[in-house]
């Protein structure tokens, strides 16, 4: 099974990379870009016996290393 | 009084606090390798600066799950004085044995230059040879050292006194320009509640010597060295 896990800034917690690629942006004259914020992608391959398994594990996983619950926040998709 | 230094697989800094330990202040002092288990007998474990473990994923993040790191937090639990430096501050936030956490300065450049503190608290183990409101030379180096902590947990930091160091200007006052990465509140350091817990981002093993351009950074390991010694006296008095 394979898991994508998308991890963000939480909002309220200061992104400089963000605000650097959204002034970026604006340069190439996009000006419609109101926000950017960047984050981390990561695809796991889980052996598994069913999604719910990997639901929990995956959870598990972010709780305790993927994510800094102080200052980010994560979603994940099961394929 | 003994200390341990933790040595982590991309550290740098640990030989700048061991000399500055042994030669500049005459202390006994070990290094201590992160797969080691802790042993007894240490009054003051130091986590030094550098890049533990290339700081993958986030500065800090992968250093925290070092066998060692169990027996510093059992240490932590038990009273044991733990000081965290720049990187070292970084694995104490995510080991959850302090507040908060570090994230990329403000400016995303790489900062490295003098700057000045204000000791906000001088009632504890680290800062006791200093006097509230003093001003310490000590140099920074680091890309992620903006200090981050929501809406309560700055309120309970407030409120306990655990914000023991700031960044201020020359003259003691704090200023946007004065706040080399963006902390919140101009925050360089803090403790836990306990008070036996303490982290900051600049560097008092680089300021230890008159050839360095300050000695101020003494004065963080000078307090560890006075508060251990009346800790003694007080366990041999019973």
């Amino acid at each position: 099974m394979r898991v994508k896990i998308f991890v963000c800034l939480k909002d309220g917690v200061l992104d400089p990379q963000g605000k650097a690629v959204a002034h970026s942006l604006h340069s190439l004259g996009y000006q419609e870009v109101q926000d950017v914020r960047m984050g981390k992608y990561l695809e796991i391959s889980l052996d598994v016996p069913s999604r719910q398994a990997a639901e929990l594990k995956i959870r598990e996983m972010c709780d305790k290393l993927l994510a800094n619950p102080v200052i980010e926040d994560y979603r994940f998709e099961i394929e | 009084m003994r200390w341990g230094v933790i040595v982590f697989p991309g550290c740098c800094d640990e030989q700048d606090v061991y000399d500055c330990l042994k030669h500049n202040l005459g202390q006994r002092v070990e290094f201590l390798w992160h797969k080691d288990r802790l042993n007894g007998g240490f009054d003051c474990i130091v986590l030094p600066g550098g890049f533990s473990y290339g700081d993958y994923l986030r500065c800090g993040a992968m250093a925290r799950f070092s066998p060692i790191m169990q027996g510093v937090v059992e240490f932590a639990r038990l009273g044991g004085l733990v000081l965290g430096i720049c990187n070292g501050f970084q694995i104490l936030c995510e080991a959850g044995l302090l507040p908060g956490a570090l994230v990329r300065n403000a400016s995303l450049q790489f900062i490295c230059r003098q700057v000045f503190l204000r000791v906000e608290e001088s009632d504890t183990p680290f800062t006791c040879a200093a006097k509230k409101g003093q001003l310490l030379r000590l140099p920074i180096k680091h890309g992620e050292g903006c200090y981050y902590a929501d809406p309560g947990t700055l309120e309970r930091l407030h409120k306990n006194r655990q914000v023991l160091v700031r960044y201020v200007d020359g003259k003691g006052r704090t200023s946007p320009s004065a706040n080399p990465n963006g902390s919140l509140d101009h925050i360089a350091g803090v403790c836990n509640d306990g008070r036996n817990v303490f982290g900051l981002m600049p560097h008092p093993e680089d300021a230890g010597e008159k050839i360095l351009g300050s000695e101020d950074g003494l004065k963080i390991f000078s307090s560890v060295i006075a508060a251990c010694d009346k800790r003694e006296k007080r366990a041999w008095l019973g």
